[in-house]
């Protein structure tokens, strides 16, 4: 079960088993910089689901998504991976963690001297002992399944961008994850694109069982395919959660301007900056 | 004077923090060698990328500077009636000094380069990063085959540069000048020491190898993932790798040649 929908949100107190991932009250920033990224975040993934985490640029999504990955040290707080912290202190724990996830990055950091053919083999290549017929039809498969199994013997330089996210997708879940973790995986796609990559993203999740996380500031894409939703704010902190629907009916103004597109409302349209007039140096 | 003291602390702060980066990926690499070298096809598509391909200038250089040498060498022995030592003053040139030198500089520009921008381009495509994710150690997968590739090539680069120079050399001084052959290898035979000369040589080529391409590797390792941040890279890669070799090159001359022989 997900935690009860609540908005705002309310602190992740007590272990959830239905969750596979745990964000427990995690505070983060840069090493030498003041500035705080994540403030006193907690969030549940419920196994087998797909959760979006949404929020406009610069509200810490996608810094949120390499934290789960242990990518970088919390300043405060836990994250947990199937009961167990994910901690960078710990890098056989963390890379025994890592084989269990697959993760789609923005723009889908495929190896460019390699073929996509190759791109997906590299996982398995590197973390089986499959013989190359067994790494063929694996290979294959995964592409039939993103529809590029046509574009396997091509150079990545030869894809088009839409292409290289789905060879991504395919490379991602090379290895079957248990957790897939999707960074902005609908930025500056073209429409028929951006709908067979939503389509993708859900029937995997529902042909594998995998747990879905799935970053993005696109709403609409994201509460037609997700089963549960966090909104964050632009100061790193959890504004909202809940299923799709329940976010849609928010009375919150900050949930309403964010959900509905609305250029100025709490989120102001300007930076914070002096009166024009006064810049300018003419009389208001 | 409270400002003056202020940047002075972080400037040495900063020359520890970027000393610290160093020794840490140094370490890393040394680790990561002892993995890598269980899958020697890794190793050996970088020698072949780094070394093969860095061939042609190697020999292009090699030639034209077996070329000037002679003739130089030969301008000013034949005043003095000594051409027939410029087949071992050739030879002593090129294998103590400018062999290892000038090898190690063009491989800093072409290889090291290469490798600077190749490494900083994966990081700003997230392909280490995507590594990472992957349970990859980015600094094993990618980094150590690299290293030992260049390590592997440079002294191979260094010899074939100064064999290619000293061949030059006999094709403008016996073949064109007419400088006697028999003086011209025999002289050089028996003035040349195995260990002493061309050992010391590729012992230079070998830490200089190992300097250019940490150098590069380093850089491309650090560099901001962006356009500009890689190309600054790949310049201070060039740059610091050169100085490196030349300071290096200076210190192991004196420790290697101090004692009288040479």
């Amino acid at each position: 079960m997900l935690p009860p929908p609540a908005a705002p949100a309310a602190p992740v107190d007590a272990r959830n088993p239905d969750a596979l991932v745990e964000v427990d009250h995690v505070v983060f920033g840069y090493e030498g910089s003041p500035r705080i990224i994540l403030d006193d975040v907690s969030m549940d993934f419920g196994r087998g689901k797909v959760t979006a985490i949404l929020g406009g640029s610069g509200s810490g999504k996608t810094t949120l998504l390499r934290l789960i990955g242990g990518v970088h040290a919390l300043r405060s707080g836990s994250i947990r991976f199937d009961g167990e912290p994910v901690d960078r202190a710990d890098p056989e724990r963390l890379f025994a963690i890592r084989r269990r996830l697959g993760m789609l990055f923005q723009f889908g950091a495929l190896f460019t001297d390699l073929t996509v053919f190759e791109n997906v083999a590299f996982p398995l290549r590197e973390h089986t002992d499959f013989g190359e017929s067994m790494i063929r039809d694996i290979v294959l498969m995964k592409l039939n399944a993103v529809g590029l199994r046509g574009a396997a013997p091509l150079r990545i330089a030869e894809i088009s961008g839409g292409m290289a996210r789905r060879v991504a997708l395919a490379r991602a879940m090379a290895l079957d994850p248990e957790l897939l973790l999707y960074d902005e995986p609908f930025t500056g796609l073209d429409p028929i694109s951006l709908a067979v990559a939503a389509n993708l993203i859900r029937t995997l999740n529902d042909t594998t069982g995998a747990t879905t996380i799935l970053v993005s500031h696109d709403v609409e894409e994201c509460f037609r395919i997700c089963d549960y939703a966090y909104l964050m704010s632009s100061k790193g902190k959890v504004l909202a959660r809940g299923r799709p629907e329940q976010l849609v009916e928010s009375q919150d103004p900050m949930v309403r301007q964010f959900i509905r597109g609305e250029a100025d409302g709490p989120v102001p349209f300007h930076y914070p900056a002096r009166p024009l007039a006064e810049e300018l140096g003419v009389r208001a | 004077m409270t400002n003056l003291v202020t940047r002075l602390g972080a400037a040495t702060l900063e020359v520890l923090r970027v000393l610290g980066h160093h020794a840490a990926l140094f370490a890393a690499l040394l680790r990561a060698c002892g993995t890598v070298i269980r899958r020697p096809y890794l190793v050996v598509a970088q020698v072949h990328a780094i070394g093969n391909l860095s061939v042609l200038i190697i020999v292009a250089s090699g030639l034209a500077v077996g070329f000037v040498l002679a003739l130089q060498l030969y301008y000013t022995l034949v005043r003095y009636g000594a051409t027939d030592s410029l087949g071992l003053i050739v030879n002593l040139s090129l294998t103590r000094e400018l062999g290892p030198v000038i090898a190690a500089l063009l491989f800093a520009g072409r290889a090291g380069t290469s490798l600077t921008a190749e490494i900083g381009l994966m990081k700003a495509g997230e392909q280490l990063a995507a590594l990472d994710m992957m349970a990859l150690d980015p600094v094993e997968r990618i980094l150590a085959p690299r290293f030992l590739g260049g390590i592997i090539a440079m002294p191979v680069l260094a010899i074939l540069f100064s064999t290619v120079g000293i061949l030059a050399a006999y094709v403008l001084a016996v073949l064109l000048i007419g400088v006697d052959a028999g003086n011209f290898w025999s002289i050089m035979h028996s003035g040349v020491d195995a260990w002493r000369d061309v050992g010391n040589g590729l012992v230079k080529s070998f830490v200089f190898g190992l300097i250019c391409t940490f150098v590069a590797l380093y850089q491309g390792y650090e560099a901001e993932p962006t356009p500009k941040g890689v190309s600054e890279a790949t310049t201070r890669g060039v740059v610091v790798a050169s100085l490196a070799t030349l300071i290096m090159d200076f210190v192991m001359t004196a420790i290697m040649f101090s004692t009288p022989g040479g």
